[in-house]
């Protein structure tokens, strides 16, 4: 099959699609693992929570309330899960992660894999393990939109501006912020921060529910596109995990970055040799690690 | 008046003594103190919509309408999730014959699960009728002595649908497969279909059972420049594939989307807004005659939604292979394997239906299109019967079959 410029662009469309997820998972797991030095298994599990609060606010809450009507739309729901999810993530983090940041990472990495079973046994139980459509999509951003090259929905191009300007956002006030630098003071020399009179602890507590917020925020952008299953944060979280090792354990930019690109790259795989799309990443993987081991944006 | 009484009790021992003994004897060729049927389907995944639940009350109905009992003893059902799993299905089928005394074993909406379930049921010598399996494969390579499939096969259905299409000017195809024994079954019988026409295959990719994106799949098959875009699968990959074909413009820009199998619930979730002139092969639709109308009617306040032809099937099948037992006079295997093979299957479901020798079943089929959304008069009201294709067009001859079984 000849390979046209129309298709290469196209599947490199679809693959940005797909990066500003991979992009959003791995710059929150970057942020818990550069402040917690904890790498959390259950990313994958707040981002299916957070498409599941979509889709129960859609379509359960109002019966289960008893008022029939009752719907969490999808704009509120861009709110409403993060913050939600974003808090169940505090309540993880000051009742059980806690008392594993004196032992080595780990137990912290098996305590999140718990958590991660544990909430996709308790979704896999009562709702379909191959996905329930979300139907709360908004109307405004229903339809297509011709870019030349190929028709593409509304709702995808919608997805890729806001979690890119969202990543953005985030590495401003990290990199950028008097705050973030206080937060990275606190990841250097916490003592010495407190000293200082910053609470360090509530700090490390709310930076994780932020982490965990984007997860949900990712998973609330995801509902639409793909179907939300129990499984859904499973699948991606491996490729995820790649993500974070080729782009550098920590870094901000290498997590976003690398993001973006591995999405492009594996769509462009997916144009010139289709079966490869699946393996591409992790064959980058590899090769890094052999080069890097520390990632391309990792500090040795 | 002592021998009058003594005359009347050896009377009444004597009739009761007889009533026993016919009692016994109506209920000595069943295996156990029941008959039990068990319906094995996908009951949480993408088969769910179009089988799952609903075949449970189809069957629940065929057992109340056939009285609640055979034999004088009563009839059981169970059911299970087989979650598209061979391995899942088999272990379940293989605790419901061993341990349950299950003796027929119907739904199997997924062709792994159908082959593995009727090969591991009729070495144990149980029936299976099999009402939503695709592939050919259950009646011919891999046919079984107590295998009967039931509903529609891969070869029935392009013989309407791809027929139609060809015939209408679609001369290249492009296939989107489900990747496993069923999407590969429809796509060579299809491909056999559109190249006999003159047509012509320009490509195909496979997506993995409950796909949730399809949209590379979908730019793929648009860059081949195909007529149509031929979809081998079902459920609600058929339903993702054709809404997302829709999100990318790819009907708008000429090329057709074909569904090779599509349920009545799949119209129903699209809307007829996006599945009006969507032509496709089912081996029934509730609204076609008086008598499926009406069953139908009872099914849906049970159910909550229309029977797919699976669904009826399930009824069907059910039906048969009581009436058959009563016939038979026991549940042995082989004595009621032979009587559904004589019998002739006349109910809602299907007119002239006959079980061949080697498994399959052969009735019409009827080619279908679905309504657009001004000719519906009612939220059910999706289809309208295109034409009749005859069971002996619909199916491979019995000359042409490649099951073993023919040659002894």
């Amino acid at each position: 099959m000849n390979v046209s410029l129309d298709l290469i662009l196209a599947q490199m469309m679809l693959g940005l699609s797909a990066g500003v997820f991979y992009a959003m998972l791995s710059l929150g797991l970057a942020i818990i693992f550069g402040l917690l030095n904890v790498i959390n298994f259950a990313h994958g599990a707040l981002y299916m929570l957070g498409a599941f609060v979509a889709l129960i606010g859609h379509s359960y809450i109002g019966p289960w309330l008893g008022y029939e009507d009752f719907q969490l739309g999808f704009w509120p729901a861009l709110i409403v899960a993060p913050l939600l999810v974003g808090c169940f993530g505090m309540l993880l983090e000051r009742t059980m992660l806690r008392r594993l940041y004196q032992f080595d990472h780990i137990y912290g990495l098996l305590l999140t894999f718990g958590i991660a079973l544990m909430l996709q046994g308790f979704f896999t139980n009562y709702f379909n393990v191959s996905g329930t459509p979300y139907g709360g999509q908004p109307e405004s951003l229903n339809g297509i939109v011709n870019l030349g090259f190929m028709y593409f929905p509304k709702f995808r191009l919608f997805a890729i501006v806001m979690s890119i300007v969202v990543c953005f956002l985030t590495w401003f006030v990290i990199e950028r912020t008097r705050l973030g630098a206080v937060l990275r003071a606190g990841v250097e020399n916490p003592k010495l921060v407190q000293a200082f009179g910053i609470n360090v602890p509530l700090m490390v507590t709310l930076t994780f529910g932020f982490g965990v917020a984007l997860a949900a925020l990712a998973g609330v952008l995801a509902a639409p596109i793909y179907s939300v299953s129990p499984l859904m944060g499973a699948n991606l979280i491996i490729v995820v995990f790649a993500v974070v090792v080729i782009g550098g354990m920590g870094s901000i930019m290498g997590a976003i970055v690398t993001g973006l690109t591995l999405g492009l790259i594996q769509g462009l795989t997916k144009a010139i040799y289709p079966p490869a799309a699946n393996t591409v990443i992790f064959f980058i993987m590899v090769i890094v690690l052999l080069v890097r081991p520390a990632g391309l944006f990792g500090k040795e | 008046m002592k021998r009058m009484l003594m005359a009347a009790t050896c009377g009444l021992t004597m009739i009761l003594a007889s009533g026993a003994s016919t009692a016994q004897d109506e209920s000595q060729g069943l295996s156990s103190d029941y008959v039990k049927v068990g319906v094995l389907s996908d009951m949480s995944g993408v088969y769910k919509a179009l089988e799952g639940p609903g075949a449970v009350v189809a069957a629940q109905m065929a057992i109340d309408d056939f009285g609640g009992s055979v034999l004088g003893k009563p009839i059981k059902l169970v059911s299970s999730d087989h979650q598209n799993k061979p391995a899942v299905a088999s272990s379940t089928a293989r605790q419901w014959i061993d341990r349950e005394n299950v003796d027929m074993i119907t739904g199997l909406d997924n062709s792994a699960v159908g082959l593995a379930v009727q090969g591991l049921a009729s070495d144990k010598g149980v029936i299976t009728m099999n009402t939503g399996s695709g592939t050919t494969e259950l009646t011919e390579s891999q046919c079984t002595e107590y295998g009967i499939h039931y509903v529609y096969d891969t070869y029935s259905l392009p013989v309407g649908t791809a027929t139609a299409i060809v015939k209408n000017g679609g001369e290249t195809w492009f296939f989107i497969t489900a990747d496993y024994a069923f999407g590969h079954s429809l796509e060579d019988n299809t491909s056999m279909v559109v190249e006999n026409l003159g047509g012509k295959v320009v490509g195909g990719v496979e997506a993995p059972l409950g796909t949730t994106d399809f949209a590379s799949y979908l730019i793929q098959a648009k860059a081949s420049g195909a007529d149509v875009i031929a979809l081998a699968n079902a459920g609600s990959d058929t339903v993702n594939a054709i809404k997302q074909a829709n999100s990318f413009g790819i009907v708008e820009q000429g090329q057709q989307m074909a569904g090779m199998l599509v349920f009545l619930t799949d119209v129903k979730a699209l809307g007829l807004e996006t599945a009006q002139g969507l032509q496709f092969t089912t081996a029934f639709y509730w609204d076609r005659s008086d008598e499926a109308r009406k069953w139908s009617q009872r099914f849906f306040e049970k159910h909550g939604a229309m029977p797919t032809m699976v669904q009826a099937g399930v009824y069907s099948a059910t039906l048969s292979y009581l009436e058959a037992v009563k016939k038979a006079g026991t549940d042995d295997a082989d004595a009621v394997r032979e009587v559904l093979g004589d019998m002739t299957i006349n109910d809602m479901f299907v007119q002239g239906g006959d079980i061949l020798p080697n498994g399959l079943m052969t009735h019409d089929m009827y080619l279908v299109k679905a309504k657009s959304p001004e000719q519906s008069e009612g939220p059910w009201d999706l289809l309208e019967v295109v034409a009749t294709i005859p069971g002996e067009k619909a199916f491979i001859p019995l000359s042409e079959s490649a099951c073993q079984l023919l040659d002894k």
